[in-house]
């Protein structure tokens, strides 16, 4: 239900911390998503500091892939991976 | 009692520019990101003298345009910090894109204005065409007289900016040159006097309180931008009776009574009405007193706020009047004077309509003089044709 705008935080201020969890960014990925090679992957997390919207899944430290819901495509990761384990790859429909 | 303080009162030599930086001081910044620019460069000069001097302890940002100054702002009003800065003319049109933003953001932001015409051509004197431009903006706006209420209104329109019905951000506009150089008395308040009337920032969401997290300035789709909009609409309409609040609370505290949101110079019986912004109602008393003295019945209407425009006060007091003459030191290129637009719709509510006039007067530092002014008065007594746009010293 959308709030009436006495209901609102002024400013537009989103009140709360994580809440780009709430908005399924993956839908504006158009053209290219993130896959890595778990053998190249040396788990610097350098994919996790770059991504704006907090998609790379972690566990016990180590990077475990991509929370396709949420990533946009931007390819930051891919950038910022300095062993060359993330590659933008073609997507073909679906995700 | 407040008349015997200002009796007793020391008063300083000060410019408007100086006298605004005083304000700047005793108002305590914590950040004040600022960019030079004639004629508004007097009032960083003095504060950044009185943060050399340690007299206040603000961060000054030395940021690289007005744009950063102006985005360094909100950045900094977000985060928690009471803010200042202050700019003139291309400096505000390079800072417009983010005054957007800072009203639309909620951040209180205080700048002093020095006006100043837009290029082109290229021009570094006073008018009004920066601050017009910027009307649209959501900012509170407040013209200034003399360096007086460049530093009263600068005290008063912060506490007004950050009361919690408003948090909006303000501009308080002096003339350029006019009023920004030229050295007047003026009345300053003890420090301690001004700390305690303003009190101390508290920003409703600060950036900086980790343990309440928030997001600020996130995009608003067609689903929610109209909502965030409506809401100034609502706080600019907060603003008149804040102020009316604080201008009581002032008086006690200085003597000096801004009374209403427009001062009202021998209006009371006045046939035919000058509405003015800024350093000219000065030189318009004098015409209007030169002119009751030769039995015309002349008043004056001086606003202090154009943002909010205070359209219900200002047709109360011109309803049934005889004609009225509305001088704008800006131009709105294709259509009437930015004031005389506000004043003919403000006028809509009511029945014994005056005739209005616009003129247009001072562009680029043309200087106006108190005979220009008084001569107005013969169009409005013969009912000159009031369908056409006047210009005061123009050559043509």
């Amino acid at each position: 239900m959308l709030k009436r705008y006495q209901e609102l935080p002024i400013g537009g201020v989103v009140v709360g911390g994580a809440t780009p969890q709430l908005v399924k960014t993956g839908s504006w990925r158009s053209g290219q998503k993130p896959v890595y090679d778990q053998q190249r992957c040396i788990h610097c997390l350098l994919c996790w500091v770059h991504c704006p919207e907090a998609t790379i899944l972690i566990e016990r430290g180590q990077m475990r892939g991509f929370d396709y819901e949420h990533c946009k495509g931007c390819g930051l990761c891919a950038e910022h991976c300095p062993t060359g384990a993330i590659q933008m790859l073609k997507e073909t429909g679906g995700s | 009692m407040a008349l015997k303080m200002l009796e007793r009162e020391e008063r300083t030599l000060l410019t408007g520019a100086e006298a605004a930086a005083h304000a700047m001081r005793q108002l305590r910044p914590a950040v004040v990101p600022v960019y030079p620019i004639t004629p508004q460069t007097p009032i960083i000069e003095t504060f950044a003298q009185f943060v050399a001097d340690g007299l206040v302890d603000t961060e000054i940002i030395n940021v690289e345009s007005e744009h950063s100054a102006m985005s360094a702002a909100v950045g900094a009003s977000c985060a928690g910090a009471r803010v200042l800065t202050a700019t003139s003319s291309q400096g505000l049109a390079l800072m417009l894109e983010i005054c957007y933003i800072a009203s639309a953001m909620r951040c209180p932001i205080g700048m002093a204005v020095g006006s100043r015409a837009l290029s082109g051509p290229i021009n570094i004197h006073c008018d009004h065409s920066d601050s017009m431009m910027a009307r649209d903006a959501g900012w509170i706006q407040i013209f200034c007289e003399n360096a007086q209420e460049a530093y009263d209104l600068s005290v008063v329109g912060q506490r007004l900016a950050e009361d919690g019905r408003v948090l909006l951000p303000v501009m308080t506009i002096q003339d350029g040159f006019t009023i920004t150089h030229s050295a007047e008395p003026v009345a300053l308040l003890p420090d301690d006097a001004v700390a305690e009337f303003v009190g101390e920032y508290q920003a409703l969401y600060p950036l900086l309180d980790t343990d309440h997290p928030t997001t600020q300035g996130p995009f608003a789709l067609p689903d929610y931008y109209f909502e965030i909009k409506r809401q100034q609409v609502d706080a600019m309409a907060n603003v008149g009776g804040v102020w009316s609040e604080l201008q009581e609370e002032f008086a006690k505290l200085s003597g000096r009574y801004y009374r209403g949101v427009f001062e009202a110079y021998k209006l009371d019986d006045a046939d035919y009405v000058y509405v003015i912004l800024g350093a000219t109602a000065g030189t318009a008393k004098v015409a209007i007193d030169r002119l009751r003295r030769q039995r015309k019945r002349v008043g004056l209407l001086k606003l202090w706020l154009f943002r909010p425009f205070p359209a219900r006060e200002i047709a109360q007091a011109l309803q049934g009047r005889k004609a009225v003459a509305i001088l704008d030191r800006a131009l709105s290129l294709g259509s009437w004077g930015p004031l005389y637009s506000e004043i003919s719709a403000a006028l809509n509510a009511i029945s014994a309509r005056p005739v209005l006039y616009n003129y247009i007067y001072g562009l680029g530092g043309r200087d106006i003089r108190p005979e220009q002014l008084m001569s107005i008065v013969n169009d409005l007594e013969c009912e000159a044709n009031a369908d056409v746009q006047r210009f005061i010293g123009l050559r043509e």
